[in-house]
């Protein structure tokens, strides 16, 4: 008997738990727990690393035999699938927003920049692992080509495909986009950037999770606040699923 | 004399509710992708070393598979965890409590020291007295000084942010997906321990309640007479 009620006891210990867990995640106070977690996570990463702390990077004989392509895996329009056929010619980067000089990047433009090569470790959220080769300008030099105003505060790139039939974007702090491994990739293993990783252009943010490296960019913006933006979390999964803005736990 | 100091009486709950937090979350998480792998890199199911079964929804948090919500939770517990685990070993170090009750002799690890002390834990006598066994020192020692922290260190690793402040950890424990899948072997071996302290602790209700009031030592008396079959080591168990 002692043994019953002990285990309808623990029962119910694990159904109150549950039911005060999704009390928990759906209240104010609950979101606002999470968030000052999270911010805490970053804070204590950009003490102990420094703002330039530099993500690993690997060797060739290291990478993975292949880059597993995820998410959007290729841009559903008549207009994209013309220019993969064609190399891209007259595929545009924009850097705009708040800045003092508006540009507008042919893949050329893009090549013809000073170039950082970093073979390193692409993390997705839902826990595996792939390593290239990535190939391009640092982001700070297209920011700096731009003169990016002291009012800006993030960045945000603007993306060619969409998912569930929303736009995909994301954002970066000023941190974020001036460390020196953040890229704009348009080569990876040497190649070009294959169809399914994001051809032709996708940021390399390294210290962060596979879901902020946006692919098929079409724009960078420079922007006060993310709360104008989508649905104002800093990115597609931010606004649609609830994952985290800083992508760096 | 007080059994179990304040601090480690306040750990001990907060962990508890930490722990199981952690490993709920973990679970959820596990199921966003099912696959274990060792080295640096790992993608491919047929490259994996364990391929997991899916967690039900009754055994995770939230209580259906939700990626972002199982992280937001896992995020904020690693926080209590972590510093928790830093504050109780300085306390342990402090107190006396890691001297006193943890440290291993030789002794404690022969079969014979193991044999005597289940055997003392299945005799239902009169266990008034004080201080762990040698099974019980090694369980603890092992919790407190292997499992407890990989699993901090381990989490840390697979933390792409913090990389960059400790290289050196990736490279320790063998590549991030080895970190990984540690993370994983860790949290299956604390929910080990934790199976075995229950049922312990619910055999005996006492050391429950003990573990909000602190409890009492009682003065060595002379009690019962000593039994043949009790073992001869310092002290009985009183504890799950």
């Amino acid at each position: 008997m002692a043994d019953i009620k002990r285990r309808s006891l623990l029962a119910g210990l694990v159904a109150l738990g549950a039911g005060a867990c999704s009390k928990i995640a759906g209240s104010e106070t609950g979101q606002s727990l999470f968030e000052t977690a999270e911010g805490w996570h970053r804070a204590a990463h950009r003490a102990l690393a420094g703002k330039q702390g530099l993500a690993p990077e690997y060797t060739r004989a290291e990478r993975s035999p292949t880059f597993k392509g995820n998410g959007s895996v290729t841009v559903d329009s008549d207009f994209y699938r013309q220019q993969l056929a064609g190399g891209f010619p007259e595929w545009r980067l924009m850097v705009g927003g708040l800045v003092e000089q508006p540009l507008a990047l042919s893949l050329a433009d893009v090549r013809a920049l000073p170039q950082r090569t970093q073979i390193t470790r692409h993390d997705c959220v839902e826990g595996w692992s792939a390593i290239g080769e990535w190939t391009g300008p640092q982001l700070s030099a297209l920011l700096d080509a731009a003169k990016v105003r002291k009012e800006a505060n993030f960045i945000l790139f603007r993306c060619a495909d969409t998912l569930y039939g929303n736009a995909y974007y994301e954002s970066i702090d000023m941190v974020e986009a001036y460390h020196p491994q953040t890229i704009i990739a348009h080569a990876l293993n040497g190649e070009p950037l294959p169809e399914k990783n994001g051809a032709p252009l996708r940021a390399r943010i390294e210290r962060q999770l596979g879901y902020k490296q946006a692919k098929y960019l079409t724009g960078i913006e420079a922007v006060s606040s993310l709360d104008d933006v989508g649905l104002g979390k800093g990115g597609f999964w931010e606004d649609y699923a609830g994952y985290q803005w800083y992508a760096g736990v | 004399m007080i059994k179990h100091a304040l601090t480690t009486r306040l750990w001990h709950w907060v962990n508890a509710v930490a722990i199981i937090v952690l490993f709920m979350s973990g679970l959820n998480i596990s199921n966003a992708h099912r696959y274990l792998y060792w080295g640096d890199y790992g993608f491919v199911p047929k490259d994996a070393w364990l391929s997991v079964i899916r967690f039900p929804g009754w055994a995770t948090i939230p209580q259906y598979y939700n990626l972002a919500m199982a992280r937001d939770w896992h995020i904020l517990a690693a926080w209590p965890f972590g510093v928790g685990l830093l504050f109780i070993w300085v306390a342990m170090l402090v107190n006396g409590h890691f001297r006193r009750r943890l440290v291993t002799r030789p002794a404690d690890w022969t079969p014979a020291a193991v044999i005597a002390s289940l055997r003392a834990h299945s005799a239902d006598g009169d266990d008034a007295g004080h201080g762990y066994n040698p099974v019980q020192k090694i369980l603890y020692g092992g919790v407190f000084g292997v499992l407890l922290p990989l699993m901090v260190f381990t989490g840390l690793a697979i933390s792409p942010g913090f990389q960059a402040a400790a290289p050196w950890l990736l490279e320790v424990l063998g590549g991030r997906q080895s970190a990984r899948s540690l993370h994983f072997i860790a949290a299956w071996g604390i929910f080990g321990f934790f199976v075995i302290h229950m049922v312990l602790a619910l055999a005996n209700w006492r050391l429950i309640l003990e573990m909000f009031t602190g409890g009492r030592i009682a003065a060595p008396t002379p009690t019962a007479a000593p039994s043949l079959e009790q073992p001869a080591i310092e002290g009985a168990p009183d504890h799950g």
